[in-house]
Order: structure tokens, then sequence, then C-alpha cells
């Protein structure tokens, strides 16, 4: 399934842009990790933006920096998002409450648990009424994100926008299901050449498991491998290196995603 | 969009396991709803529960699954002759040409529930018996009827709240137009837990006594639990009359709010709009709507505007939560099945517990069961964060 890549949107502990972390991706210069920063989105009304999480933050920082990277109308463009983790702080508290003699959890709390928030948020900011989706892989995550969203772009002829975010869980969760940081990362992926177009990708599902691609550098290899969002950096390296690459993500134990990356003048 | 044939498919809900049961419940119009009893839960809410779950265990090989979801999972894939159906289609496919698609909004979070309790007081470690990954991550149901039915193809969850298992049929729908497999398992399970109980109490949405949708004084949900799975594969060029198609799938987003639905049923229109589309029908080909119809005074009111403006008062239509609760991530699959039933059996079944129909909805609503020959029929599921799936399913010739 070949996608014409148009925007890129990213967000990870020393990566803090997708425009700022090319040189450090592309190995041009040396990566220190940071922690992420995140803040409230401006996207989101007011009330709005009190109520959100880390999750909906990450998502909608990533998604749209890459719609202003893409040049597109978020609004009219379909998206698809995928998480590990959904909201862990969330999941957290309810099951801390639920645990205890009060059983008061906050509403808030509630409807922020659903693995969909950031998607409900997102529409809410972008005035986007089309379709979209909230996906979970575990481990395989964005790489399931990745090929749904590709069989989208293919099928239906539309530009997608997958949307793919992780947030360690608080303990004691962060000890059975360790998450490194918190990353966003978005891509904008069109159906035909535009003027934003970077780079194509043709993306095949192969069966057999197969050794993922890593990162040269030994920190952003740690980060890749602590985060599910994450698996994503080598196909980001690949991007940010402008040259054609065949990039391998690990998908479950049986399968693997076959990424062929090349520049699109 | 093509239609896909649907050969086989399975049910299990607190009215019973399998089509017979559930097709026998809805004739004799028996509720699968009773006062909460679940767990050390303390709401005065009714709920829908399936039997025996307490005392039954996953398939011993998959022993790390278990959990009340995948139990139901597997209550599910055993009903209805499922797991021997696509047993066979992995012969004729191959067990790596088929997708699985599963749709729930918890997976197995009771277990996380349980397993809070049990913390180590001094120093708040979870037990060593607790499994993340098998029974907590949303991606655990997919991963257990993958492994359960020995299949090897692409695999997720999604988790989109209420519409999660209508939106699996879309999603198989696109994998198997892209050449990525040749057929697909969908489906969903959502289980009781106290993290839905508890929290749509405290959203006020809850309601005391059984579920009254479109009634005047309905006043919140009663969350049930239950499986279905459905067995999608392409549909050849001659179908035998009256096979069961799935002919359409809408989706949109409301874009409004995280817990409250548009109240003009901007989304749910789109939605039911583009599922026809889909199947290049116009609303007076369908012959029975099953309702989202929660019964909470938001969702009724803003769904009925929308069928309202989309159908007028003609088609025929109902909300089977009143007998089987909300499945929340559940009820897409459940009541896409109930469509199909109605379409075998020509049953339009009446919604229960509803009194006297809001005045102020117009829609056609059936409160009585209805013998009618039914060709198609367009089922809702809507969710938080204004995520909704419209399917049209019907019968070829």
């Amino acid at each position: 399934m070949r996608v014409f890549v148009e925007g890129v949107g990213l967000l990870g502990p020393g990566l803090n842009s997708w425009q700022a972390s090319r040189p450090l991706l592309a190995g041009d210069a040396a990566y220190a990790p940071m922690p992420t920063v995140v803040t409230a989105s401006e996207l989101l009304p007011a009330a709005e933006r009190r109520r959100t999480s880390v999750p909906v933050n990450l998502a909608l920082a990533a998604g749209r920096a890459a719609f202003v990277h893409a040049g597109r109308d978020a609004a009219t463009t379909a998206t698809v998002f995928a998480s590990s983790s959904g909201d862990g702080e969330s999941l957290h508290h309810v099951c801390a409450t639920l645990a205890s003699p009060e059983r008061e959890i906050s509403p808030t709390r509630f409807h922020n648990s659903v693995h969909n928030a950031p998607a409900g948020y997102w529409s809410i900011a972008t005035r986007a009424h089309g379709f979209s989706t909230s996906l979970c892989c575990h481990d395989a995550s964005f790489a399931a994100g990745l090929l749904d969203a590709a069989a989208h772009v293919v099928v239906d002829g539309k530009p997608v926008a997958l949307i793919t975010y992780d947030q360690p869980y608080p303990e004691p969760l962060h000890a059975v299901r360790p998450i490194g940081a918190s990353f966003g990362v978005a891509l904008v992926m069109a159906p035909q050449t535009t003027d934003h177009v970077f780079a194509t990708l043709d993306i095949s599902l192969v069966p057999g498991g197969a050794s993922a691609t890593r990162m040269t550098d030994s920190g952003l290899d740690a980060m890749r491998a602590a985060v599910p969002a994450a698996r994503c950096l080598p196909l980001l390296a690949a991007l940010a290196r402008g040259a054609a690459a065949v990039v391998v993500l690990a998908y479950g134990e049986e399968n693997h995603l076959r990424v062929a990356v090349a520049p699109w003048q | 969009m093509q239609p896909l044939a649907i050969n086989h498919f399975s049910i299990v809900n607190s009215l019973g396991a399998g089509s017979a049961a559930i097709t026998g419940a809805l004739r004799a119009r028996r509720s699968g709803l009773a006062a909460c009893d679940f767990e050390t839960a303390t709401l005065d809410t009714w709920i829908g529960q399936v039997a025996g779950l307490d005392g039954f265990r996953v398939r011993s090989d998959l022993g790390a699954y278990d959990c009340r979801n995948n139990r139901l999972a597997q209550l599910g894939l055993e009903a209805d002759g499922y797991s021997a159906a696509v047993a066979a289609a992995r012969e004729k496919y191959g067990a790596q040409r088929i997708g699985v698609f599963m749709g729930t909004s918890t997976s197995g979070i009771l277990q996380t529930e349980l397993a809070y309790r049990r913390r180590d007081p001094q120093t708040g470690t979870l037990p060593a018996d607790y499994r993340y990954a098998e029974t907590q991550n949303s991606f655990s149901l997919a991963d257990f009827v993958q492994r359960y039915l020995g299949l090897t193809g692409p695999a997720f969850g999604v988790s989109s709240a209420c519409s999660s298992s209508a939106k699996v049929f879309g999603h198989a729908a696109r994998m198997m137009a892209a050449g990525v497999c040749d057929a697909a398992v969908v489906g969903g399970v959502d289980s009781l837990c106290l993290t839905t109980l508890y929290g749509f109490n405290s959203l006020g949405l809850t309601s005391r006594a059984p579920c009254r949708p479109y009634d005047t004084d309905r006043d919140g949900i009663s969350i049930g639990e239950g499986a279905g799975f459905v067995l999608l594969e392409k549909s050849p060029a001659r179908t035998a009359v009256g096979a069961l198609l799935l002919l359409g799938v809408g989706e949109s987003c409301d874009a409004y709010h995280m817990s409250t639905p548009h109240p003009e049923g901007m989304g749910a229109k789109l939605s039911m709009q583009h599922a026809l589309d889909a199947a290049g029908l116009a609303p007076a080909d369908i012959d029975y709507i099953n309702l989202h119809g929660t019964a909470t005074k938001a969702n009724d009111a803003s769904e009925d505007r929308a069928v309202f403006e989309l159908f007028g008062a003609a088609t025929p239509a109902s909300s089977t939560k009143g007998s089987t609760g909300h499945l929340l991530g559940a009820a897409g699959v459940t009541e896409a099945v109930i469509a199909m039933l109605a379409i075998e059996q020509g049953l339009l079944p009446g919604g229960m517990h509803t009194q006297n129909i809001d005045p102020a909805l117009h829609s056609n609503y059936l409160l009585e069961n209805r013998d009618a020959g039914v060709r198609r029929v367009l089922s809702n599921s809507f969710g938080f964060g204004g995520s909704n799936c419209s399917l049209v399913l019907g019968a070829s010739g």
C-alpha cells in the first residue's frame, strides 16, 4: 500500500518538534534525553483545556504540528488514533478509588479514561465530523495504526492522520507495564502527491517475525524500546535522512511491517 | 462498499447463550435485567449479567488470559458453532489471511480493580499473579481471540467506547478491500466491572429501574455484559437468496462534548447517512432500525431527532437495551447480530420496559413485537467522545 507523507508531528523526551529533531534523528546531531514538555493544547476551549489529561495533550500537540507541516485542514481529515496505554493516570485513580471505602469516582476521570478520549477532544478542537477511530495493539500499536491508516488512505482514497501516543503509568502499574516516557507522534498521509508531499511509504504486512530496525544512537534506541509509540523512530529517522530506506516494524510474534521509505520531490 | 458475506455469527448476553436463546427471549419478551448484585457493588441500579462466569475458566493453554472479559469471549466463541466455523475458514483461507478486529471499552479492567484491592500494604505493589498484557491492555481481547482461534493474520483492538464493536466492521471491510486479509473475525466483548457501574453512576446516567428507552420518564441506562462475533467473508458474485450481508458502514464524530451527544443529533445523522450511502440505499429501503436507544434523556432525544429527520415517522424502530442492557463496547456487534436475527426470523423486536413513549420523540418506536418481512436493518451505536457508527445489514435477493 503506497501513501504520500505530507506532515510529521513529534513530541518526546528531548524531541520537542519534528523540525528540531530532524538532525538528531538523521544522525547529524547528538541526542540528549530530556523530559517531554507537554502543555495543554491551545486548540481547545478554556473549559475543556482544564480537564484534559497528558495523553490528550500529547495527541493534540503532535497532531496539530503534523497538520501545520502538511498544510492541510484538520476539520476535513480522517484520523486514526493508536495507543498502548491510553490514560494511565485515570486508570490508576479509578482503580485506587474503587479499592477504597469511598467509591466516588470523578466523572471527569471516568470519561477521560475511555481509550478514545484524545479522539473525542481532537474532534471538538478541530471541529472534525468525519471518520475517526481509536486502536490498541499493545507493543505494536504504532504498527497497527500505520497499517489501518494506510488501508484507509488506499481504499477510500482520502487523506488520513495517524496520531500515536503513550504516557507512563504511575505506580503500581508502572512496575508491571513500564513505559519509559511521554511520547506523541503524528503522520499526515495522502492518497496522491500534493505540494506538501515529501516522501512515500510502501507498507506491507509480512508473515513471520523479524528483527525490527533499530536506531543507531543508543539513547534513541532505548527510547524506541521503552515506549510503544516510539517504535516509530526508525521510520522517522528514514524520513529525516531523506534517502531511500527499508524499515522493519515488529507486529506481534507472527508478523512484521515492511515499510519502504522514499523521498519525493 | 462491496457487500461482505456473513455466514456465521454468535451471541451471548444476559438473555442467554446462542442465537436460539436470544431469539426465544426476544419472542417471549423476557428481559435479562435484574437488580444489581454484582460483586461488591452497592448501587441502586439494574444490570444484565451473564450467569456462571465466576466459576468458569478460559482454556487452560491460555490461562494467563483468564479474566471475566476473556471468559465471556470464550463463551461467545463456543456459541452457535462459531469456533468450528472459523476453524473451517482457517483451512480455506489460511491462518495468516484471517484478520481479528475486536471492540471493547474496558477489556478485563475488573482484574485490575481486584488486583488494586490486593496491593501489598507495605509497598503498594500489585500481586504477582496480576497479568497486565493479557487482561488489562485494550488489545487483550483481540490477542485472546486470535490465539484461541489459532489465527495469525493482522489483529488489533478498537476502543471507542460504545461504538467499538460496530466500528470493527468498517476496519475489517477496509483491510479486506486493501488485500491485507481475505476474511475477518470481528466482534466485541464487554463485561461487568465496578469502573463502568460507578463511573456511569457518577455521571448520573444509570437508571434505578430497568432502563426505559424512549419513555417520557426514562432516567438512564442499565449496564449489561455480553459477547458477539461475526465472520466476514468476501461475497461471491452470486449469493443465495436470503444470504446475510454487511451492506454499509457509516462513521462520524459529534465534535461536541466528551459525554453528551450533540443535541440536534448532527453526528448521529451523519453516521446513518454515511452508512446508507455506503450501501447505496435510501432511507425508504430500511425495514427496521435498531436504535442505540440507551434510555438517557440526552441520547434518545438526540438520536430521535436524527432518525426522524432522515427516516420520518414511517420506519419501525426500537432499542433492545431494555432486554439486554447497554453492553457498551459489545453493543455494536450484539445489535448487529440482533439485526440479522430480525432478518432471519422476520421479527421486529418491540422495546421493553417503556410505558409511555415520550411525546417529544417522533420516530416510529415499537413497543410490541411485530412479525414482518425484514430485508434490511440499520443499527446505531454511539459512544463517549462523540464517536458514532451505523451499520446496514441485509439479506440478498
